[in-house]
């Protein structure tokens, strides 16, 4: 028998244990804002039209971000137009197209082992393969290949996760009505699948965009004072080129490198509000 | 062209389309391949390069050698500075995504009203998307210089770039896969049982920490095994935090050099093809891309058995 004791002490510690809980929930929640406001206060003097439109240099009050940015935009630019057609391919011959057979339950073993190898690992086989193997060198191609395996993972896994979830009664009518297989994919399948493999296509892009080690094992830290002009030039990319000012011994190269955080950051933010829009807007349709 | 002619050639070109979604599908197998290739092959040219002095690199020398000085003479290639480095910054990053993400998870699961999940669920994605770069610069310029005032109040000599600061933000950054995985594993707990222990007469912290977090054990350690082969994976966070000092050491305070940031660091000076310091980097790949592989595959057996018990 519990007595009346007890009983208090031990609503006192279920009170205490939640109190435990929200106070170490908080701690993560004011750390992101702590994050935010460190930033924000080291960068927002920095933060101007000049910073933009100026390329690197060992003066930091002329510094600025436009070649990193510019070379973000094609790397990306690429590796989207790569990473799309062949994330979704594969997703749908995985989830429509594959019988059980080995290979095929290798397939899908191998994506899902892929998605943890750690993107330095992407970084120095890109190097290996792109820049040294195929003689393209440390330029823009070589990155965003190298980015396009990093995050084909990413996308086939949503994009599966999207097919599966289109009921299967879609296809079975589809069927019924006398399309064939590949038809009632194409045109009925994976128009309904979309929202899902736009939101993970979006995620996989932020994704890339702030991804720095295996950009710097293909670019190198590289003092660029030209915009790239096509695929085979040489690049440097946003996080890296914060990471070259965070590794500056002088604090105004810091606050450069909060600046260039704050861009990254507003360019994920519209990127992911970018993703809820779409979302809404295929949802009504 | 009569029916049964166009649906043949339709049937035809529907099977070519499909041969080449799966010759697509290949190319992650093809990736696959493209990574041990190279690994194996740059760490055996690591093996056969011969060193500034006239001598090969022993394999036993580089797995238990305690020195690594690739960079200065006498030339040295023991690993286990490096992987000390991480394994120490891992250490304290699991340390803190334990405390922060399973009282998270349990919080989300257990106590938190649904406005309140609606609420949290964001910001917690939000923390996982921030690039490692950022959480970099918060490591460097926020944390460290308040730890460094505190051990100075203590009276602990520490080091600008360390461990500690690196592995406190790292578990930061694993904390909302670590909760993520583990609320999903709280949730799938039957309600049966909570309802069974309540009808015992238990308080809620005695029904969430002793009958629904046991039950959800396995999947509460497969999220821990997978923030740390993401822990030990990370570059970012201890390549700008934690030094790039090879040190064999497990104290907190010091500065070390971590298996990635080695990498980064030979990276940055562009290592002409097939020299020493080229291999180096693709041999140190290859330790830590076993290390990541054998603790994914662990934290995939133990998502798949929690999921299979319910």
């Amino acid at each position: 028998m519990l007595n009346k004791n007890q009983f208090i002490i031990r609503g006192r510690i279920d009170w205490f244990v939640q109190i435990l809980l929200i106070v170490s929930v908080c701690v993560a929640f004011l750390t992101l804002g702590a994050l935010l406001f460190d930033v924000w206060v080291d960068g927002s003097p920095w933060f101007d039209w000049q910073f933009f439109n100026s390329f690197p240099s060992r003066k930091p009050e002329i510094a600025g971000i436009k070649a990193a940015f510019y070379g973000t935009i094609w790397v990306m630019g690429i590796t989207a137009s790569l990473a799309i057609p062949i994330g979704i391919a594969t997703a749908v011959y995985l989830e429509m197209f594959a019988d059980n057979t080995r290979f095929n339950r290798f397939i899908k073993l191998n994506i899902s082992n892929l998605a943890g190898v750690p993107s330095i690992i992407y970084g120095i086989i890109g190097m290996a393969v792109f820049v040294e193997f195929f003689q393209l060198g440390r330029v823009i191609l070589a990155g965003s290949l190298t980015m396009t395996l990093l995050i084909l993972p990413i996308i086939i896994i949503s994009s599966q996760e999207a097919i599966k979830q289109v009921p299967s009664g879609y296809m079975d009518t589809a069927l019924a009505l006398g399309s064939t297989k590949w038809q009632a994919v194409v045109r009925i399948i994976l128009p309904q699948a979309i929202p899902g493999i736009v939101s993970g296509f979006i995620l996989a892009m932020s994704r890339a965009i702030g991804e720095s080690a295996p950009m710097i094992a293909i670019s190198a830290l590289v003092y660029l004072t030209f915009l790239p002009e096509g695929p085979l030039d040489r690049f440097t990319v946003m996080p890296i080129q914060i990471y070259n000012w965070i590794s500056q011994p002088q604090d105004e190269f810091r606050g450069l490198a909060a600046a260039g955080i704050i861009l990254l950051l507003i360019m994920l933010l519209s990127l992911n509000s970018f993703a809820i829009i779409l979302r809404d807007y295929f949802q009504k349709r | 062209m009569n029916y049964s002619d166009y649906t043949k050639s339709r049937r035809r070109r529907e099977g070519v389309a499909v041969f080449i979604l799966k010759l697509i599908a290949s190319i992650s197998v093809l990736t696959t391949i493209a990574i041990l290739f190279f690994l194996f092959f740059e760490t055996f040219n690591f093996f056969t390069t011969e060193m500034k002095d006239g001598n090969f690199v022993k394999p036993w020398d580089f797995l238990f050698g305690t020195k690594w000085t690739p960079l200065f003479k006498p030339q040295s290639f023991g690993v286990l500075p490096l992987v000390a480095g991480t394994l120490l910054v891992t250490v304290i990053a699991v340390i803190v995504a334990i405390i922060l993400g399973l009282s998270t998870a349990v919080f989300l699961a257990e106590y938190a009203h649904e406005n309140v999940r609606r609420f949290c669920k964001p910001i917690l994605e939000v923390l996982a998307g921030i690039p490692t770069v950022v959480y970099g610069y918060f490591a460097l310029t926020f944390v460290t210089p308040i730890l460094m005032d505190l051990s100075e109040i203590i009276g602990f000599q520490m080091i600008i770039f360390n461990a500690l600061s690196a592995g406190i933000v790292m578990g930061i950054m694993i904390t909302p896969m670590v909760s993520t995985i583990s609320e999903d594993a709280l949730i799938s707990v039957p309600q049966h049982l909570r309802d069974a222990s309540y009808a015992m007469g238990a308080k809620k912290f005695q029904t969430a920490f002793r009958v629904v977090v046991p039950a959800a054990l396995s999947g509460i350690a497969a999220s821990i095994v997978l923030g740390i082969s993401r822990a030990i994976g990370e570059t970012m966070i201890v390549t700008i935090a934690a030094g790039s000092t090879p040190n064999f050491t497990l104290n907190p305070l010091e500065s070390i050099q971590a298996m990635t940031a080695f990498i980064v660091q030979i990276s940055l000076g562009e290592a002409p093809h097939g020299s020493l310091e080229y291999t180096t980097i693709f041999a140190v790949g290859l330790v830590l891309f076993i290390m990541t592989l054998t603790l994914n595959i662990i934290g995939k057996w133990l998502v798949n058995k929690y999921s299979e018990s319910y």
